[in-house]
């Protein structure tokens, strides 16, 4: 059954039948916690189920390179959503909101660099086909040879 | 000094100065009471245990390479077993050793005792850390076993993925693995409990320096050890599935496999040197009985190392075939981590400056850190330098500077925190002189090891070679006596250690005249650390300390 | 000095400074008060999360290097996966989230069952998620999309005889589920109210995988009746036993794959005429050292292949991991332990949770929607 609740020292003075189910508050009068009201977790949900369906409607449209920055971004709201009213950092203390905002920064900073790099040194690569003599499609090296020169020349 | 205005009665008292009878050592017996311990001190002193078992086994494999490399050609080991051997030297001694070493040794030790708490916030995680780290070496001990393992410890694909030491491999990558993630456990437990379980009265800048290293560490470990683990698991599964993602024959890339294990590696090193400052930040202000020069820069400049560590990792990739306008920005880049290093070194020195220097065990080893720390650190200038690292890449010029850092660094500031810390963990004293001995050999050994080297490297001895070249012979015979020495200066250190538990004289409360809390507990601590909250004051103010002869202590004078 | 012995009273202390003293069972001895435990634990989930994001974003990283280097390959791919599966997924996790975010407000409330009944609800969803997962991935091993070596590029004519890919896979759920029934029945004849409780969420659970595994075995069928192609062989995984050939949502499904992309054109290609065996689909290139080769081979729709199973695989290896949590706060909401002060366990599972569904939805874009 439940605990009678011991109150920690300095803490609030809260009688034990305040919570009742109000969902409409989400002060201070629990002292640390905060109940969300059930109108904002339902609405932030139906929010969420929009987006993904926006996401998957605009993916039918060919918006050639946009295509994709309109996903990242569609996710990126979709995300923020989850983050500050699921994940409750909008009303979390400063420092929890700093921490992941900080990674998300090291995580731009690890990809930005390693495919600013990759573009850099693309051209030096030299693709070949490794398709296998069993398979159909195979070219022996000679004709890959001959075909690469003539690519080249042809350039 | 300021003093935080709590009426609590100081834990010192004339009672407090005499040897303690209960205390964390015996305050439970049994082999349970330590395999299942929650007391940050008893993991601590585990850790102590393995990181230095580790240090011997790795070292052990050093002497083995350099007894081989005495002669220019057909040394005693062959050469398939020369790469197996200078690979594990590696491994060993990054993942099992010196990663650890401080944060998890002393840093779990200290941290709480420091802040004036009474255990890290996650008391059973700081255990499973410890766990993990054991697996770790059952894994790296499984891959010695099975042998084979030649990549190197960087295990650069394509060859790691086509040696056909496989189970060797595997074994270790796993074991890489879960060391990681013992490493960001122990990172974890001291963010959350620096941050929330401070005491009132003591601020961020009330802080020792040593835990404001700790805590820079803790960022590093947290932000980059996940990284290498996603690393090590893709190149499992590269060995596994063949995925292909780092295999140049299914058209990957072996150049981004180097790129994510170096964005975790290079921040590593700085896991590595960060807690060595800060031991040294205190060894300084104590024995020299002043308080630290430019506290809050060198607060800062930890902080700053951390940070600008995550943005230089391609000065390992210069010869890669990395992009040429990527190695220009990494190189510039590269410049900017020396400055808070700078800063920090100019400030243990205006803390010397004036300053009533005892000369110690602990000093000695902090005056050599500053020493060999400033060569490694001046090394790594050429290296970072696009134009020469060319030439020097993959030399032994590397080999020579990564070891004054690391071993001249870390080692030595490692060394002189066990020595500083010893009498408080274990409540014995050691046999200064000898000590003193041990630090002098040490020093010695060390550079008759490393500085032929730089000559060497720079000469065009390339590194990871079994054989070479007949006109190195003698600089790598000099290196190889010098490492003989090293080794002996080390042994020295450990028997001093050792002896002191066995004879060493009981250990007063304060023997080095400190003013972090760590000082106004009983040697060893009790179970509690504090069994009320400490005064907190000014760390680094040791105005009203003051040697008593009659208790063989410095006291608070009352 | 004797350590003190902490005591298990409810009543209060105000004491200025001894912290050994009435420490309720639910509070650490090592935290002063329940809201410093309380931020303690917060401030290390959020962390941890930090570690995970990074963890991820190395296969994001490789991802989005060779999508750059072979966007052809990842969007001749793509098509093999089943965008309603996706977005039905997302919705799963999205609807999981919100419920974990209910369990949360429960546990502040003290709404017992409720509690339980939302943590059942999470875990139901997660196990949805793995059911259709299941599918996916035994109806790509079928058409023989393993990852890395194991990956046959199919260019004879039909897939072999069924694998039982799917049969595998949903052997251990349901061996866990057979146990959980027999709990259940224990938890009934025993009329132990704590085992009722905790019982009836993990067989629900349990029972909604193999809900799961129907709903993508349904909508597989559908996506193949749609995809089928008179006259070409084709070689969809033929679940139901019959294909379907409806020419019309083939023509309309093949028309979005063909799409010609610009600069580097590929030549008339819907995935059946790639799958069924014509061998000339080379990626028409303009620059030189673009792969001349077919896309459909180890190297290329391989690669697409490892990394899609790679983030998906440790994403559903978290997801599972998950379970276990949840599982273990039914366990304890079961008994009632939560309360306004101590509610930190939920939270904390629940911003795990929430990281999960985050990074799906991140994937779901990433790997379905490619056009």
């Amino acid at each position: 059954m439940a605990h009678t609740n011991a109150h920690a020292e300095n803490a609030h003075t809260d009688s034990h039948d305040v919570h009742h189910g109000h969902g409409s508050s989400h002060g201070d009068h629990h002292g640390f916690s905060h109940p969300m009201p059930i109108w904002m977790l339902l609405s932030v949900f139906f929010a969420l189920l929009f987006l993904t369906g926006l996401t998957v409607f605009q993916a039918q449209f060919d918006l050639g390179n946009a295509e994709i920055w309109m996903s990242l971004i569609i996710a990126t709201i979709k995300a923020g959503l989850v983050i500050l009213f699921f994940m409750h950092l909008l009303w979390d203390k400063p420092l929890n909101a700093i921490v992941i905002l900080g990674s998300l920064i090291f995580v731009a900073l690890f990809l930005g660099f390693t495919l600013m790099d990759a573009e850099g040194y693309r051209e030096n690569l030299i693709f070949k086909s490794t398709i296998t003599e069993s398979q159909p499609g195979y070219k022996d090296p000679a004709t890959l040879a001959a075909e690469e020169a003539a690519a080249a020349t042809g350039k | 000094m300021s003093v935080v205005d709590r009426p609590i009665a100081s834990p010192v008292s004339p009672e407090a100065d005499s040897y303690p009878t209960h205390h964390f050592l015996n305050h439970s017996k049994g082999f349970l009471s330590w395999a299942l311990t929650l007391d940050h001190k008893r993991i601590g002193l585990m850790y102590l245990v393995g990181v230095m078992s580790s240090f011997a086994l790795g070292g052990l494999f050093a002497l083995m390479i350099r007894i081989h490399l005495w002669n220019f050609k057909d040394g005693w080991l062959s050469n398939q077993t020369y790469n197996q051997v200078f690979t594990l030297h590696g491994a060993i001694m990054v993942f099992l050793f010196i990663i650890p070493s401080v944060p998890a040794a002393l840093g779990n030790f200290l941290l709480p005792i420091m802040l004036g708490t009474k255990d890290v916030a996650f008391p059973r995680l700081n255990l499973g850390s410890f766990y993990l780290w054991v697996t770790g070496l059952v894994l790296f001990l499984t891959a010695l076993s099975v042998t084979g393992l030649d990549t190197g410890w960087t295990f650069y694909t394509p060859y790691s993925i086509e040696t056909s030491q496989g189970g060797a491999v595997l074994a270790a990558t796993f074991g890489v693995f879960v060391l990681g993630f013992s490493s960001i456990f122990t990172g974890l437990n001291f963010i959350v409990t620096i941050n929330t379980m401070r005491p009132p009265g003591m601020t961020w800048f009330r802080m020792p320096l040593f835990l404001w290293a700790v805590y820079a560490t803790s960022i590093i470990q947290v932000l980059a050890t996940p990284v290498l683990g996603i690393t090590v698991l893709l190149l499992s599964a590269e060995r596994l599935l063949g995925i292909g993602i780092f295999d140049p024959k299914l058209n990957g890339d072996p150049v981004t496999f180097q790129h994510f294990f170096w964005f975790y590696s290079h921040p590593a090193v700085y896991i590595m040197i960060l807690p060595a400052m800060g031991i040294i930040s205190e060894l300084m202000s104590v024995h020299c009985h002043k308080g630290i020069f430019g506290y809050r820069m060198i607060a800062y400049s930890s902080i700053a190392i951390a940070l600008f560590g995550f943005l230089v990792w391609g000065h390992h990739m210069f010869t890669s075939g990395m992009a040429d306008v990527t190695a220009v920005v990494f190189s510039a880049l590269t410049f900017t981590v020396s400055i808070p290093s700078a800063i920090k070194v100019f400030n243990w020195l205006g803390t010397m400056y004036q300053g009533t220097v005892s000369l110690n065990t602990p000093m000695l080893y902090a005056l050599a850190f500053i020493f060999l720390f400033t060569i490694g650190g001046l090394t790594g200038l050429p290296l970072g330098a696009l134009s020469t690292d060319m030439h020097f890449h993959d030399t032994y010029f590397v080999v020579a500077h990564f070891h004054y850092v690391m071993m001249g660094g870390t080692l030595v500031a490692f060394l002189g925190g066990v020595f500083h810390w010893w009498p408080k963990m274990t409540g014995r004293m050691f046999n200064d002189k000898l000590g003193m001995v041990s630090a002098i050999i040490v020093f010695i050994g060390f550079n008759m090891t490393f500085l032929p080297q730089f000559v060497l490297g720079s000469r065009g001895m390339p590194r990871r070679y079994a054989t070479y070249l007949p006109e190195f012979q003698p600089l790598h015979q000099l290196s190889t006596i010098g490492s003989l020495t090293l080794g002996a200066g080390l042994f020295l250190a450990l028997v001093v250690l050792l002896l002191s538990l066995v004879n060493g004289k009981k250990a007063p409360r304060n023997p080095w005249g400190g003013a972090t809390l760590e000082w106004m507990c009983s040697s060893p601590p009790p179970h509690d650390n504090f069994s009320s909250a400490p005064t907190v004051g000014d760390p680094y103010d040791f105005s009203d300390i003051e040697y008593d002869g009659r208790v063989g202590s410095y006291v608070k004078r009352s | 000095m004797t350590a003190i012995q902490e005591t298990h009273s409810t009543t209060d202390h105000h004491h200025g400074d001894d912290h050994h003293h009435d420490h309720p069972s639910w509070l650490a001895h090592h935290f002063d008060d329940a809201e410093q435990q309380y931020d303690s634990g917060k401030l290390g989930m959020w962390l941890f999360l930090v570690t995970e994001v990074l963890f991820f974003s190395g296969m994001f990283c490789a991802y989005a290097l060779y999508r750059n280097r072979n966007p052809e390959v990842f969007e001749f791919c793509s098509s093999f996966l089943n965008e309603k599966l996706g977005a039905i997924n997302t919705g799963v996790l999205l609807f999981s989230s919100l419920t974990m975010a209910w369990a949360v407000r429960a546990a502040q409330l003290r709404q017992h069952q409720l509690l339980v009944g939302m943590l059942g609800a999470t875990l139901g969803c997660a196990a949805i998620f793995l059911g259709v997962k299941s599918v996916e991935y035994s109806h790509k091993w079928e058409l023989g999309l393993l990852p890395g070596k194991f990956y046959v590029a199919q260019l004879e004519g039909h897939h072999g005889p069924h694998k039982g890919y799917l049969e595998m896979l949903c052997a251990v759920p349901a061996l866990i589920t057979f146990l959980l029934a027999a709990y259940a029945v224990y938890a009934w004849a025993t009329k132990s109210i704590f085992h009722q409780r905790v019982a009836g969420p993990l067989l629900t659970a349990g029972i909604c995988f193999f809900g799961g595994v129907l709903l993508g075995q349904f909508l597989e069928a559908q996506e193949e009746a749609s995809k089928s192609h008179g006259g070409h062989h084709e070689h969809h995984a033929v679940v139901e036993g019959h294909v379907d050939h409806d020419s019309h949502e083939h023509a309309a499904a093949s028309d979005t794959h063909t799409h010609d992309h610009g600069a580097s054109a590929v030549p008339e290609v819907s995935p059946a005429v790639a799958m069924g065996g014509s061998p000339d689909v080379y990626v028409a290139s303009e620059e030189v050292n673009t792969p001349k080769a077919e896309v459909n081979q180890r190297s290329m729709a391989g690669l697409f292949f490892s990394i899609y199973y790679c983030m998906t695989g440790v994403h559903a290896i978290h997801i599972l991991g998950g379970m276990l949590v949840i599982s273990w706060l039914i366990i304890k909401a079961a008994r009632e332990e939560f309360h306004e002060q101590y509610f930190g366990p939920v939270d904390n599972v629940g911003l795990y949770w929430h990281l999960v569904d985050f990074i799906w939805i991140y994937l779901f874009p990433l790997l379905y929607l490619i056009t």
